[in-house]
């Protein structure tokens, strides 16, 4: 009885169902559409950290599969990153981050950079030249101060005191740009992204549902979930119910199970075929 | 023996010889007419932004003439006055909106003979040119154009537009090109706070959006018309007017 040993896999992205998929579409079995999530994000550094933004819309093509789901994830205490692109790309580049950020923390016994998140991320997706389809707004508070930093799926970066990604950036970049100053105090820095997701949910077809916002200071962090729900569902006028006797009974007939006879057939358990 | 190779019959008549060039029967290789179908546009134009107020319109766009990526014609004005009641404004392929200019001013000109006290109405205009574009698309040889026509009749603003496809619309808001992306939520926003407009206001919100389209849109110029048409004060063109640019971020990005 021997435990066959599974062998590393190799680095790299493996192109060996490419041509097996192409096939099967030659056939008519196209590749069935990944999640994306259209999306609203958005970033901004005020006077005592960041502030991020997400709309909660993830659509496949133009259906939309989920109404609320959360584009807002945890990398570290002090650091939190919001997706746009590809859900499972965004959901697990994040999660795996993360994990590489805690164990980092534990081996250096400091506080994890904004920094270090950014080139982890960058050294990632550059790897899989785009293939990861994963647009980034991540920010967060460390030693050195707030930062905000945007991520494309290629793998550049930029470093902004204000950023939008996604289908509605260009809705959220046009409210930044007319409204966006380096004076923000807390409560303009979190209207003005409200604002923003705003303009993204009701302009842009890729976004909707409500907007989800994280406040990250010096020691301590904000995550609102829904801090506004910008889209209700709408409520019932009325009960639909019928009431009991709207349908007249013109006549019943009961027919009773008759038990015929009961017997007990034991069944002893084989034993397991282990060879 | 060789005999009957070497004076074998042809297999085929009337088909292609070896050596020789074959023309097919029934295609003629020259065009029976020179017209271009479907064209590329040359020099073009970016955004309009357009707003519709209380007691007017205002229609605004920049002065660049784009030569593909290269910021050729730093002064290509492209917010025409067509009467006391209408201004158009155009974006797209500069030269078909000179040709579609030409017709138009020429209709004024024609009208002004008559003399007989009837003036082009914006809704009219809006009306034709909507039949001119569906038409040439048509044809597949569409004026690459995107107009905006604003103007008042029965005491009302009215703002509408035009495409290339001749898809037309009319709304309190109408934005061309990037504008439609960058200009519109901003607009929309606006005007769902304040609903009456003042032309004061208006004209703010639209430097605003030019503003903002300067710094986002790669194929824009800092001058830019502005064109209102107000109850009181008729049609009036300004330009070119600069954007206020606001660079002090500059500073602040690593």
């Amino acid at each position: 009885m021997s435990v066959l040993c599974p062998e590393t896999p190799a680095p790299g992205f493996s192109f060996a169902n490419c041509k097996r998929n192409a096939l099967l579409e030659s056939k008519g079995f196209p590749v069935p559409k990944a999640t994306k999530t259209g999306t609203t994000i958005v970033g901004i550094i005020f006077k005592d950290g960041v502030i991020l933004g997400a709309d909660t819309r993830a659509t496949e093509d133009t259906t939309v599969s989920d109404k609320n789901c959360e584009k807002i994830h945890y990398l570290a205490p002090n650091m939190y990153c919001c997706g746009a692109g590809t859900a499972a790309d965004t959901e697990q580049t994040t999660q795996m981050i993360s994990s590489q950020l805690e164990l980092h923390r534990l081996f250096t016994n400091r506080v994890a950079r904004v920094a270090t998140a950014n080139q982890m991320l960058k050294q990632y997706l550059f790897r899989y030249q785009g293939h990861i389809g994963a647009a980034l707004v991540l920010g967060g508070v460390d030693s050195t101060g707030p930062h905000l930093y945007s991520i494309y799926p290629h793998g550049s970066t930029d470093k902004l005191p204000y950023t939008t990604m996604g289908s509605g950036s260009l809705a959220a970049m046009a409210v930044f740009e007319s409204r966006w100053n380096p004076d923000l105090e807390e409560e303009e820095g979190v209207k003005l992204v409200r604002d923003a997701i705003a303009a993204g949910i009701f302009n842009d077809l890729g976004s909707g549902s409500n907007v989800d916002i994280c406040i990250i200071r010096k020691g301590s962090v904000d995550y609102r979930r829904t801090f506004d729900e910008a889209n209700k569902k709408g409520v019932r006028q009325s009960s639909y119910r019928y009431p009991k006797g709207t349908t007249a009974v013109l006549s019943s007939k009961t027919i009773d199970v008759e038990v015929v006879d009961v017997t007990v057939h034991p069944i002893e358990p084989e034993h397991m075929d282990t060879a | 023996m060789f005999n009957s190779v070497m004076n074998a019959p042809p297999f085929w008549h009337n088909g292609p010889a070896p050596g020789a060039f074959y023309n097919f029967p029934g295609a003629s290789t020259t065009p029976q007419d020179f017209r271009q179908h479907s064209q590329a546009p040359v020099t073009t134009a970016t955004s309009i932004v357009a707003l519709q107020y209380k007691t007017g319109v205002v229609i605004a766009g920049d002065m660049l003439g784009s030569y593909g990526s290269l910021a050729r014609y730093r002064n290509c004005p492209r917010i025409l006055k067509v009467n006391d009641n209408i201004i158009l404004g155009a974006g797209g392929d500069y030269a078909d909106f000179q040709y579609v200019k030409d017709i138009i001013e020429q209709k004024i000109i024609d009208e002004d003979c008559l003399d007989d006290g009837f003036k082009l109405k914006p809704k009219s205009l809006y009306c034709w040119l909507t039949r001119i574009m569906y038409n040439r698309r048509s044809k597949f040889d569409p004026f690459w154009n995107n107009f905006v026509v604003g103007g008042i009749q029965d005491g009302e603003p009215f703002l509408g537009t035009v495409d290339k496809l001749g898809t037309a619309y009319a709304d309190k808001i109408i934005c061309t090109g990037y504008g439609a992306y960058i200009a519109v939520p901003l607009l929309r926003d606006a005007v769902e706070k304040n609903p009456n407009l003042t032309k004061v206001e208006a004209r703010q919100l639209v430097e605003k959006c030019m503003e903002v389209l300067y710094y986002r849109d790669a194929r824009s110029f800092p001058k830019y018309q502005i064109a209102t048409i107000d109850e009181t004060e008729g049609a009036v063109v300004e330009g070119p007017i600069d954007v206020n640019q606001n660079w002090n971020l500059a500073h602040m990005i690593q």
